[in-house]
């Protein structure tokens, strides 16, 4: 038997030269290796691309062409157009005479008439006189009008509209681009930052250039309000019975089974609960940030229970020991000790359950934050908290599911706001949790 | 806000209690406080604890029972002969319900006064009139019937209110007198406030189980309505999906087959993504990845995880659907008709995966033993023989367990195929196809203004208890194995 | 447990089947051993003792390379086996673990077969060039690791299976069957009862027939029954290497007597 095995013995060779076999097992290695490589590669480039399509897509929606020209109204002029039967029409009239002797001034020569300037700047005379209504005591002074272009010069600035695709229409004529040509040369259509887009509202379905993200930011911050007021407590409160008191019994265990199914259940299912519960069976209102908040607040449960449960299970028992050694109660060992030093912990799980709740959109999809409801910033706390609004995924689902292309930028702008929230809440946990992770 | 208000004032009267049953005690231990059994606070709590919480509970289940109570009652009022000419007594009571929010919106407005409100002989006629010169929408003429059940859901409903509150602030006095007689220096408040404190919690806790209940109880009445107006045998078995967009026409086609069909296609081409590049990159970071490209390559792939899926479903509407439109559509191989497929869906939702079953098999395969990676070492094993015949079998099942969350999370994904996926049902082989999903007809079926009795909306009840118990059933599978898999090796 | 012709035998036939010079291991800043120089005989049992952490384990496992696995791990000096250095660039690992087989502290069989426990190693090494011949191998392996009789009805039950005892000598069979020409075993008894124990030690014996084997070991008791050889270590250092029964009778150095008379470890 012995001699049998030294016959068969595969590597009486020296240690130094590789045989063929190993050099096949060695190439099969390096591949196995390759695709481990590859695989994150790929992942990465995902990544990438996600980033790279996001920021080429989003950050035109911060810009905003817009004709920016100085203008002065002589006491006379003021008086002339305000006696005239058609007064908007006098005051356009003179801001074309005051754009036409600008190009003239820089050299161009373009013949355009009225009705192209109301399809490039809209209804500019209304504009005009209100302005000088609202402010006399600037009549006689050369005022910097900004006027924002419409959405399809914007289009045609950004790339969306050319001269090949674009159609005559009452928005936009194809000979109406050799004025806009003429008026960015001469410096009078200006790229300006989109402070509209911030700060603004929801515009209606054929004006992309208006719209705006503000009121939906502040319907997300509304429903986060809610969802941070509720699920900080409960879930804290939840978690330290179970950590800290629950007994080992059927009840124990059927909450926990609970809590670790909610974790997967499909957030639309939790847009169904909202609808049944709190709009049908509650009458609650639709689409308001409060049962925006509801929903996403038990969405949210379990993810900070999670996180609070683990934070708890980290502080070691024997500063609990300690705690009971004194005489202290269970209770105020809990309160007094383990709770504080747990708190970095549960507040990081907080704040990236709250980041997830954030971005969610199918459950709000459900109780009617879809559609043109972020018209108009709510008027005070309590409107805050019922009157309709949107929210900021919600805001982006709509305008992506809006037909005019122009509103895919804003979605696309919008999702960057969402991300740069996301990014900060996210950075905020991960500071405080390098802060103040303490290893036992 | 009345309610805001009866709400603070029971909050004060818990205070005041607090307040009253400390200095109660302080003022009965005399000088030495080391007769009291527990901390002064200790004693404001009980008081305030027991007016504030009984009285809060009475709130809220009264705030839940009444409209029932009252719904009844108006029901029962109505007139059989009242209800022929509309559908049902169910719409006939959400009529009444509008023409009451009506009154009140008039009377608040000043319109006119609550006796007018009030007045059973008040002209239909001149009712519709002012409650619509009011801006309260009012869609047709009022009936008789309807504005004196109106008046009636108004005066009950007034009168419940006003019961509630009186009801409500005499249990809160009534808690408080009660706390703060019983504050003696030996009584035992301590015990007595963590006792509350530990039902509170207990109460916090069990949140969990009412969700899930909600869950199902909204679902399951739901489903059992839409099954009574649509034949639960045409739903699970039919191979058409066309519902009537009128709302009333019965000639809705439901059948859940092609959605499902959609949703399982979709989700396979997201775990034919995810899973490889999932796992192989799980598998270099565990097994060869340096630290530091551990470090990096890590947190990189779990960015991809807190992306929402808004993100995603943009993403494949505006960026990969035109991309794979222009390699697979009609002026590339001709497969792809528009940007929206089960194509587009499914690799966005498998770029969403990866981290996702990246970071479960990390954790999985982290979890076989280090012994075992080094016998299979010490026989001159290479590293990718030793994951491939050791350590991927022995984490195997932990493995499907990562999968089929995956899968539950893909099939239960829904922003990505509402956006991605298109809007129609069909029974197609083509993966290029537009194809539709359950989770994406239950967002197109009860968004908008349909009604909420009609069976075109109501499938998306039953829709939602399919996905349920679908994805229930395989999430608790996935954590049976897991949780095996966990306790071989602890 | 062994007799003075083995003695005689060995001493006449003294091959030196790896020689280590100068070994220094780090583990990052750490100088886990300091300038160690071993000569290892063929068809001998060697045993490694020394207090916990004093590195025994830690230069067993430089024999074949096995802390190559640790990142932060640096051996310099020289090992040879049979006069090739092991650590030269061109050795490939996973050719020299299969000369030289390992056996760890803790029974570590694969969650597969008993069959494909043993299987594993011929068929990563490619040494069977049929099912028939594969099952021989096996056979064998088995027989040498003194379980065949108790296993051979049972070969496709799981190893995990097995008691303690049972496992240890499986992981021993399996080791054999890549036909090494080193067994090295890191404590293969410090998990295992009084009597697996025995049935272990009486396996070592049988298999210095036919190879080098090198054992780390706690007990004494141990070393002292098993091996023939015998070294020291003491805080990272090779105190003392020599005949068994010399190092257990009459020690040179004085950390050597204190550690076999109970005084240190």
């Amino acid at each position: 038997m012995t001699n049998a095995s030294m016959d068969s013995a595969p590597m009486k060779g020296s240690l130094t030269t590789v045989d063929a076999r190993t050099k096949k097992r060695n190439a099969a290695e390096k591949r196995f290796r390759l695709y481990g490589i590859v695989a994150i590669l790929i992942g990465l480039f995902f990544l990438v691309v996600l980033a790279v399509s996001i920021l080429r897509s989003g950050i035109p929606a911060f810009t905003q062409a817009e004709v920016r020209l100085e203008f002065t109204m002589t006491q006379e002029q003021f008086d002339d157009a305000e006696s005239q039967l058609l007064k908007t029409k006098a005051y356009q009239d003179l801001f074309i005479a005051a754009l036409q002797s600008e190009l003239e001034a820089k050299g161009l020569d373009v013949e355009f008439d009225g009705e192209a300037i109301e399809r490039l700047l809209g209804k500019t005379g209304s504009t005009i006189r209100e302005y000088f209504k609202e402010n006399p005591d600037q009549i006689g002074t050369p005022v910097t009008f900004n006027l924002a272009a419409s959405s399809r010069v914007d289009g045609y600035f950004k790339g969306r509209v050319s001269r090949d695709t674009l159609v005559d229409s009452r928005f936009l004529e194809v000979s109406d681009l050799d004025l806009v040509d003429a008026l960015a040369d001469a410096g009078i259509i200006v790229q300006a930052f989109n402070w509209n887009f911030i700060t603004g509202s929801d515009s209606g379905v054929d004006n992309p250039g208006g719209a705006g993200i503000g009121v939906s930011v502040i319907g997300s911050f509304f429903m986060m309000l809610v969802v941070l007021a509720l699920s900080l407590p409960i879930g804290v409160a939840a978690s330290i019975y179970l950590e800290e008191f629950a007994p080992q019994n059927w009840f124990t265990d059927l909450i926990e089974v609970n809590i670790s199914n909610l974790a997967a259940v499909p957030s639309i299912v939790f847009g169904i609960l909202g609808l049944a519960v709190f709009i049908q069976f509650m009458h609650l209102p639709q689409s308001a940030p409060l049962v925006g908040g509801l929903v996403l607040t038990l969405m949210t449960l379990p993810t900070i229970i999670i996180s609070t449960r683990a934070s708890l299970k980290a502080v070691p028992p024997s500063i609990r020991e300690a705690a009971l050694g004194v005489g202290a109660s269970k209770m105020q060992t809990v309160f007094h000790h383990v709770l504080p030093l747990a708190a970095p912990g549960i507040l990081t799980g907080t704040i990236i359950g709250l980041a997830q709740a954030l971005g969610e959109t199918a459950p709000l999809l459900l109780i009617g934050m879809v559609g043109f409801i972020a018209r108009a910033y709510p008027e005070g706390v309590v409107s805050g908290f019922i009157d309709p609004n949107s929210a900021m995924p919600a805001q982006i689902y709509t305008w992506a599911a809006r037909a005019d292309a122009g509103f895919y930028e804003k979605a696309w702008g919008g999702i960057i706001i969402l991300l740069i929230f996301l990014l900060t809440m996210n950075l905020i946990a991960i500071i405080l949790r390098r802060r103040f992770e303490r290893r036992w | 806000m009345p309610l805001l208000w009866l709400f603070l004032l029971v909050l004060a009267i818990a205070l005041a209690a607090f307040v009253l049953a400390r200095s109660r005690v302080l003022a009965m231990s005399g000088q030495d406080r080391r007769t009291l059994h527990s901390l002064p606070n200790y004693y404001g709590s009980n008081a305030a604890m027991k007016s504030a919480i009984p009285a809060l509970l009475v709130l809220v289940v009264w705030l839940i029972a009444q409209p029932f109570y009252v719904n009844s009652v108006v029901s029962d009022a109505i007139p059989d002969s009242a209800i022929a000419d509309t559908s049902s007594r169910s719409l006939l009571l959400a009529e009444v319900r509008r023409a009451a929010d009506g009154i009140d919106l008039a009377v608040s407005a000043g319109a006119m006064t609550e006796a007018e409100a009030r007045d059973p002989d008040a002209d239909v006629e001149t009712m519709t009139a002012t409650l619509t010169e009011a801006g309260a929408i009012v869609t047709s003429q009022i009936t008789q019937s309807v504005l004196s059940a109106a008046q009636q859901f108004r005066v009950l409903n007034d009168t419940g209110y006003r019961i509630m509150t009186i009801a409500v602030l005499l249990i809160a006095a009534a808690g408080a007198f009660w706390g703060i007689k019983e504050t003696r220096p030996d009584f035992r408040a301590r015990n007595v406030v963590e006792q509350g404190i530990r039902v509170l919690l207990i109460a916090a806790a069990s949140i969990a189980i009412l969700t899930t209940l909600g869950i199902v109880l909204s679902l399951v009445f739901n489903t059992v309505e839409f099954f009574r107006l649509y034949p639960a045998s045409d739903f699970f078995f039919g191979t058409n999906w066309a519902p009537s967009f009128s709302g009333r026409g019965g000639a809705s086609d439901l059948g859940i087959l092609p959605l499902l069909w959609g949703t399982f296609y979709i989700s396979i081409v997201a775990l034919v993504v995810a899973v490889p590049v999932g796992l192989f990159s799980a598998i270099y970071l565990s097994e060869y990845a340096s630290p530091k490209v551990r470090a990096f390559a890590k947190p990189m792939l779990e960015v991809l995880a807190g992306i929402p899926t808004i993100v995603y479903g943009l993403f494949a509407l505006l960026t990969v659907g035109p991309l794979l439109v222009s390699v697979f559509g009609d002026e590339g191989l001709g497969w792809m008709q528009a940007g929206t497929a089960v194509m587009t869906a499914g690799l966005v939702m498998g770029i969403m995966l990866i981290p996702f079953v990246s970071s479960l098999s990390d954790d999985i395969i982290n979890a076989v033993p280090q012994a075992m990676r080094d016998g299979s070492y010490g026989l001159g094993a290479t590293q990718s023989e030793t994951i491939r015949q050791v350590v991927l079998p022995a984490a195997l099942p932990g493995i499907v367990g990562a999968i089929l969350l995956a899968a539950s999370r893909a099939i239960g994904e829904t922003m990505i195929v509402v956006l991605g996926a298109g809007a129609a049902a069909r029974l197609s082989l083509n993966p290029f196809d537009a194809m539709t999903t359950v989770t994406a007809k239950i967002v197109s079926q009860l968004t908008g203004d349909s009604d909420f009795a009609s069976p075109e909306a109501l499938v998306a009840f039953a829709l939602g208890m399919t996905l349920f118990v679908i994805t229930l059933g395989l999430n608790v599978f996935a954590l049976y194995i897991v949780r095996k898999y966990r306790e071989q090796y602890e | 447990m062994y007799d003075t012709s083995h003695h005689r035998q060995e001493t006449a036939v003294t091959d030196v089947k790896i020689k280590a010079k100068d070994v220094q291991v780090y583990y990052g800043d750490n100088h886990a051993i300091k300038d160690v120089s071993v000569e290892i005989e063929n068809n001998t049992v060697t045993a490694f003792i020394g207090p916990s952490g004093c590195g025994k384990s830690t230069f067993l496992r430089c024999l074949n390379r096995m802390n190559d696995t640790i990142d932060i791990c640096r051996v310099e000096g020289d090992i040879l086996i049979d006069g090739n250095d092991i650590y030269d660039k061109r050795v490939d690992p996973v050719q020299l673990r299969a000369k030289v087989g390992m056996v760890f502290q803790k029974p570590n069989p694969f969650p597969k077969s008993i069959y494909d426990n043993i299987a594993y190693g011929p068929r990563i090494h490619g040494m069977a060039r049929n099912k028939a011949e594969l099952d021989e191998i096996v056979e064998r392996a088995l027989r040498r690791g003194a379980i065949w009789d108790e296993v051979k009805d049972r070969l496709n039950a799981p190893g995990t299976g097995l008691s303690g005892g049972q496992q240890q000598r499986l992981c021993i069979a399996r080791a054999v069957a890549t036909e090494p020409e080193v067994l090295l075993m890191d404590e293969p008894c410090s998990a295992l009862d009084p009597i697996a124990t025995a049935q272990v030690e009486e396996l070592i014996d049988e298999l210095r027939q036919n190879y080098a084997v090198v054992i780390v070991t706690h007990s004494m008791q141990q070393a002292a029954r098993v091996s023939q050889k015998t070294a020291f270590f003491h805080l990272g250092n090779l105190v003392e290497y020599d005949d068994t029964s010399k190092i257990f009778t009459n020690p040179e150095d004085s950390r050597t007597e204190s550690y076999i008379t109970g005084r240190i470890g």
